[in-house]
């Protein structure tokens, strides 16, 4: 079971520039392999460009509680960085003015921000439509300060997206840690305790499927039907919609990946279900993804490769929206893990 | 030419046994995909058929495919190793009840 982060073990992976190289040498130089470049070339759809932009996603920290075996974001008790009060009054002063319907908080557990709190209740006041926090669950659980999270939810009427990879204890543990399957139920039980996830009601709260090893998410909505069957039939828990999302190749994940000897043939499963109908709507194309100090990203999986977007405007201090919403989409081979079968996005698949 | 009898990464190139015949390929494909869909049996109970007769016919390649089909669908390793032992059930009491033949013939042949 993980303990550490891979910047905290100094692993070879924690240097984003040696992911980008393993991304590009290999089956991708050789030829063996299309680029992600040259695949969406092929179907017309390259350089992908910005649409209407929907979502501000913010990471306000990689710090969290859990160290889960795929973490794109190697996210961990032992990382630091912490979005400021400061950075965050510059991301207010962006949200009274975007385009952007939903804001999306993410970390690390963003709970675990000291002003995660503060910041909540500033940007409600800006009057955000749809308001996520990506909860990991045990959170709630982990210290008596967070027992009270889902009250300051319903507050705030804020949409709960929590990671669940799988309805029953083994697989869950595998992934997330030891235990995390038992708090995470205990968690889950308490939102619906406070209304989140009843059938109509109107506290939403969607669960996360990330697939627990070296291949891709089967069909959402069959799955979404197993999770509520085995949840509602064990411990009587309710919740609205599954969202199954791909692990991409980078962090964590490609560490596992290259130690088990599965990069390649994950990389070709990638490429196999690849989909030019989910390229059309990938969420790079309506999110912009801003990190713990401020710096400007496509989507999150490109903040943690440090692959910062491509304009004149790169800090949420700099924040301009149409000069940002004019610049090509950074790509690279982690990519086709947004593309493959029905695609996957923070919000799950995006093509049907 | 490999030199063993079975290569994984042949499995990728099962599409290409159209190139030889395509119209039998692409109808025997056609058939395959249609197999498969939802109907009165569920995408997830035929993936567990599929992998209980993997075993039975012994065939590495379906092992892998459905295995692996298996885990994208959410199916359980505990789920896996049942449908196996359902397919080994029946390969052993097929193998088993072909001794009530023997009992017969030796009934029929000993005084």
């Amino acid at each position: 079971m993980l303990k550490k982060s891979l910047l905290a073990r100094n692993n070879d992976l924690a240097n984003t520039q040696r992911q980008l190289e393993i991304l590009s040498n290999g089956i991708f130089a050789n030829g063996e392999l299309p680029t992600f470049a040259k695949k969406i070339k092929a179907t017309h759809q390259f350089p992908l460009r910005p649409k209407k932009l929907e979502i501000l996603q913010l990471n306000l920290g990689y710090m969290c509680n859990q160290v889960c075996a795929h973490c794109h974001v190697d996210a961990g008790p032992d990382r630091k960085e912490i979005m400021t009060k400061e950075t965050m009054q510059q991301c207010l002063d962006v949200i009274k003015k975007t385009a952007a319907h939903t804001l999306d908080l993410t970390g690390g557990a963003p709970e675990m921000n000291p002003n995660f709190r503060w910041f909540v209740e500033e940007a409600s006041k800006a009057g955000i439509n749809d308001f996520i926090v990506r909860s990991n669950l045990t959170i709630i659980r982990a210290n008596k300060k967070y027992y009270d999270l889902p009250e300051f939810f319903k507050k705030y009427n804020i949409h709960v997206v929590s990671s669940m990879p799988h309805w029953t204890r083994g697989k869950t543990d595998k992934q997330r840690g030891e235990g995390v399957f038992k708090t995470s139920i205990k968690a889950l039980q308490e939102l619906n305790a406070v209304g989140y996830g009843i059938p109509n009601s109107a506290l939403k709260l969607d669960l996360v499927y990330n697939p627990s090893g070296a291949f891709l998410p089967g069909d959402q909505l069959a799955l979404e039907k197993d999770f509520k069957n085995a949840l509602n039939e064990d411990f009587n828990i309710n919740f609205h919609h599954l969202f199954a999302i791909t692990n991409l190749p980078i962090s964590r994940f490609l560490d596992y990946l290259i130690a088990s000897e599965n990069y390649e043939d994950y990389m070709i499963s990638l490429i196999e279900a690849y989909n030019p109908t989910a390229v059309e709507n990938v969420m790079c194309t309506n999110t912009i993804s801003v990190s713990w100090d401020g710096w400007l990203y496509d989507c999150d999986f490109n903040q943690m490769l440090h692959l910062k977007v491509a304009s004149t405007i790169q800090h949420i201090s700099d924040y301009n929206e149409d000069l940002l919403q004019d610049r090509n989409i950074i790509i690279n081979q982690h990519c086709y893990g947004c593309t493959a079968g029905a695609g996957s996005s923070c919000q799950g698949v995006v093509a049907n | 030419m490999s030199k063993t009898y079975y290569d994984p990464t042949d499995l990728r190139k099962f599409g290409n046994i159209t190139e030889w015949s395509e119209e039998l390929g692409a109808k025997f494909f056609d058939y395959y995909e249609k197999v498969f869909e939802e109907g009165a049996l569920t995408a997830r109970e035929k993936s567990l058929i599929a992998l209980a007769v993997a075993h039975t016919e012994q065939c590495p390649y379906c092992i892998d495919a459905y295995t692996k089909d298996g885990l994208q669908r959410g199916i359980t390793k505990e789920e896996m190793m049942e449908a196996v032992h359902v397919g080994a059930a029946i390969k052993s009491g097929a193998t088993l009840v072909h001794s009530v033949q023997m009992m017969n013939k030796v009934n029929k042949l000993e005084m």
